[in-house]
């Protein structure tokens, strides 16, 4: 067994080294997209372009402008004059916020009025809108809360009101919110599994295609040794990934790594399990590469969004939550970020160890059985 | 070029397509899959943070905070803590995402020197999530402050302060709900076709080569152009089903609001489609194992696509390199444009550069095609 299993290894490494673009290929790629996703994935929403309109030039008035330009989270485009100016600005794309300070602001706020504020954002990217409003009602806040401090300090005798609960704020794991920290250790994770999953998926429907399958039926090599030959390869292939691009990620990005390799190790060679496991039902599913590659395409995307990698599992409806559960990098990706940023050792992660050795068990477990079936 | 050569080619073709039902099968339904999943998993709204509540004081006032937290809606309290050792443990399970300290002499802190602490832990490896999660916080001190503050005025005879509130009022344009789908549905179009249009071409002529029946395409007297077209036409016909398909789920089921020029857009979709498709052949036509290929068009595809676009993340906010870069994403110009049609009601006259964009695009990449492939057998 070990000895046929050793040839038919050999075989896969020869075909490997023949093909001598497939090195590059293997790692060029990974190291471009390490690079560009780790610099393009962030939601940190810095420099919005806004537009100001101040019709009531007061001190006031002034002061709430200079409150937006200190936070360094609004960028000032555009000093419009009227508000036809400011339609336009948002129209053309050329602010994304507006500030609209109307006349007579100062005096309402004096005379103990409600004065009004119109804030306009452009909605398109909701995401980026609804950050952006959180940092405008927080200016507010702010701004009133001096006001009034200013207007009780004012009045002679009375002692100003010194009553105030603050938030103390610790961020633990990732102290200065950085959130290539978040994303950086995901994009190890889908780099990993789109390689390794197109590559075993592709394995066995290439002998196929090209009729080399036969050749290899009537040797004496048994399923369990055909599948093990196709997938250690790449077994290997997915770990040295993993160490490369961890590698670039701590060096080039300098992510933390505080927690345990030997903890990264277990969980990868988990994670690779289910990786080969899906990429080879996969390839039973399909009769020529093109299949393959198309049930690649068609199923890589939702398990990269519905991961967890960007959008919290916790905000998808119910039922692609439970589709989540079997998701692969769901379960990586909490082990991965767990160990680079918070260190967390082995026992908090059992159950997403077990979740992976489960779907990996699975797949191979059906992927040998249909693979069985379509040899006899 | 004959007219008859190029329609026997592509007859060829769409028989080949016809014939593999499974790969036309996944061309079709991908879009519906892909549409439901994504249009309905991706979301940033975050609601009911998990909070832990350790509470060492259990005053009066202690507990009016708890309730505020609860009473906001924004978290829901799974937990109350007492030791350090089990924020930690809470933590590192993920039982919450933030633990909330009430130290044991808050309210005589409070009143004597007039400020108390609240400690929030937070666990900030999702930075997104925590930043919400620390503004809903701020909110519910800062009304806590407030009232406080009015308590402790009326009861020390302190005049109530003349000052005015600025009555804040935000007007959300284009977008009014700042529902994340309207903002991804329009980009989700764009990652499908770019998607459906490299799978279905990228693999197109290395399959010829691989199954040997280059040699005969060979032998005949088709011309490369012929060729191309050939292969091309009978997929454009698939991708524009898929794109009009995903434009009525869009605005039919996921009730996008649909506000521009459709004009504008079929010929933006058009467009875009011939991109794609061109890119998938130009990549086959190069790379000969279908394999090779394969990935190959995953990192110029799928890659690009999803990170560079401003689908999800928003190009903006990236360093100056990685923008410069993502202006030879073709996508980045289709995703702008069905936004801009969709939300902002943008006409032809409101999209020129993009369109002309994607329009140097598609005569580049057709050009390139029309040249890659050579009839020779090395």
């Amino acid at each position: 067994m070990l000895r046929r299993l050793r040839v038919m290894l050999m075989k896969e490494f020869l075909e490997l080294r023949r093909d001598k673009w497939a090195m590059f290929r293997l790692v060029v790629p990974l190291l471009i997209q390490m690079i560009v996703f780790g610099y393009a994935a962030t939601f940190t929403v810095n420099h919005v372009a806004t537009a100001v309109l101040d019709l009531d030039r007061s001190q006031a008035s002034r002061s709430l402008v200079s409150h937006f330009v200190a936070t360094g989270r609004f960028q000032i485009v555009d000093v419009a004059a009227t508000q036809a100016q400011i339609t336009r600005d948002i129209d053309a794309g050329k602010a994304d916020l507006a500030v609209v300070i109307h006349a007579g602001f100062a005096r309402k706020l004096e005379n103990g009025q409600s004065a009004p504020l119109q804030v306009v954002v452009d909605g398109t990217n909701s995401n980026t809108a609804l950050i952006a409003l959180g940092y405008v009602s927080q200016i507010v806040a702010q701004f009133q809360a001096e006001e009034t401090r200013k207007a009780w300090a004012a009045p002679a005798g009375a002692a100003p009101p010194q009553i105030a609960v603050a938030l103390q704020e610790r961020p633990w794991f990732n102290a200065g919110l950085d959130d290539r920290w978040f994303f950086i250790p995901g994009v190890i994770g889908t780099l990993t599994l789109v390689q390794v999953v197109n590559l075993t998926s592709f394995a066995v429907v290439r002998e196929r295609e090209m009729g080399t399958l036969e050749q290899i039926m009537v040797s004496p090599i048994t399923p369990v040794e055909f599948i093990l030959g196709k997938t250690l390869p790449f077994f290997l292939i997915g770990l040295g990934d993993v160490v490369l691009i961890t590698v670039v990620g701590v060096l080039w990005f300098h992510i933390p790594f505080v927690g345990n390799p030997f903890v990264v190790v277990v969980g990868t060679s988990l994670f690779l399990l289910a990786a080969l496991g899906m990429g080879l039902l996969m390839s039973t599913f399909s009769r020529t590469q093109q299949q393959a590659f198309a049930l690649n395409f068609f199923l890589i995307n939702p398990f990269f969004i519905l991961s967890g990698f960007a959008f919290p599992i916790a905000a998808m409806p119910t039922v692609l939550q439970w589709f989540t559960l079997i998701n692969p990098l769901r379960y990586f990706l909490i082990v991965i970020r767990a160990v680079f940023l918070k260190g967390v050792g082995l026992h908090v992660l059992l159950p997403e160890f077990a979740a992976m050795a489960i779907l990996g068990a699975v797949m191979l477990g059906l992927s040998m059985l249909r693979f069985r079936k379509s040899l006899d | 070029m004959s007219i008859r050569r190029l329609l026997a080619m592509a007859y060829k073709e769409s028989l080949q397509i016809w014939r593999d039902p499974r790969s036309l099968a996944i061309a079709l339904l991908l879009p519906l899959i892909q549409m439901v999943l994504l249009g309905y998993g991706v979301s940033l709204d975050i609601k009911r943070v998990p909070l832990c509540i350790d509470d060492q004081e259990h005053s009066q006032f202690s507990r009016a905070l708890v309730e505020r937290f609860v009473a906001s809606g924004w978290f829901s309290v799974v937990h109350d803590l007492d030791t350090d050792r089990s924020i930690r443990d809470a933590m590192d399970h993920g039982t919450c995402i933030g633990v909330v300290t009430i130290p044991v002499d808050f309210s005589r802190v409070l009143a004597t020197t007039g400020s108390a602490g609240v400690q929030t832990v937070f666990d900030a490896t999702d930075v997104n999530t925590t930043n919400i999660a620390l503004g809903y916080a701020q909110g519910v001190i800062a009304q806590t402050t407030a009232d406080f503050a009015a308590q402790w005025a009326g009861r020390h005879g302190v005049r109530r302060a003349t000052i005015g509130t600025v009555d804040y009022e935000p007007r959300v344009w284009f977008n009014e709900g700042l529902e994340s789908r309207n903002f991804i549905i329009p980009g989700v179009i764009a990652v499908i076709l770019a998607l459906i249009g490299a799978q279905l071409t990228s693999l197109t002529i290395s399959r010829e080569w691989e199954r040997g029946t280059m040699e005969q395409l060979i032998s005949t007297p088709v011309t490369a152009l012929e060729v191309m077209l050939g292969k091309l036409i009978p997929y454009f016909f698939v991708g524009l089903f898929d794109a009009a398909f995903c434009l009525v789920a869009a605005i039919s089921w996921f009730d996008v609001p649909f506000r521009g020029d459709m004009a504008t857009l079929l010929a933006a979709t058009a467009l875009f489609t011939l991109v794609v498709l061109g890119i998938g052949y130009v990549i086959s036509v190069w790379i000969r194992s279908q394999l090779g290929a394969s990935q190959v068009a995953l990192l110029l595809t799928m890659v690009p696509v999803t990170m560079l676009s401003g689908y999800t993340f928003a190009i903006e906010q990236m360093p100056a390199p990685i923008q410069a870069l993502s202006l030879l994403v073709y996508a980045r110009y289709y995703v702008t444009i069905l936004r801009a049609v969709f939300l902002k009601g943008s006409g032809i006259s409101d999209l020129m550069l993009p369109i002309l964009a994607l329009v140097l695009y598609a005569a580049a990449i057709v050009l390139i095609a029309a040249h890659a492939f050579r009839k020779r057998l090395d």
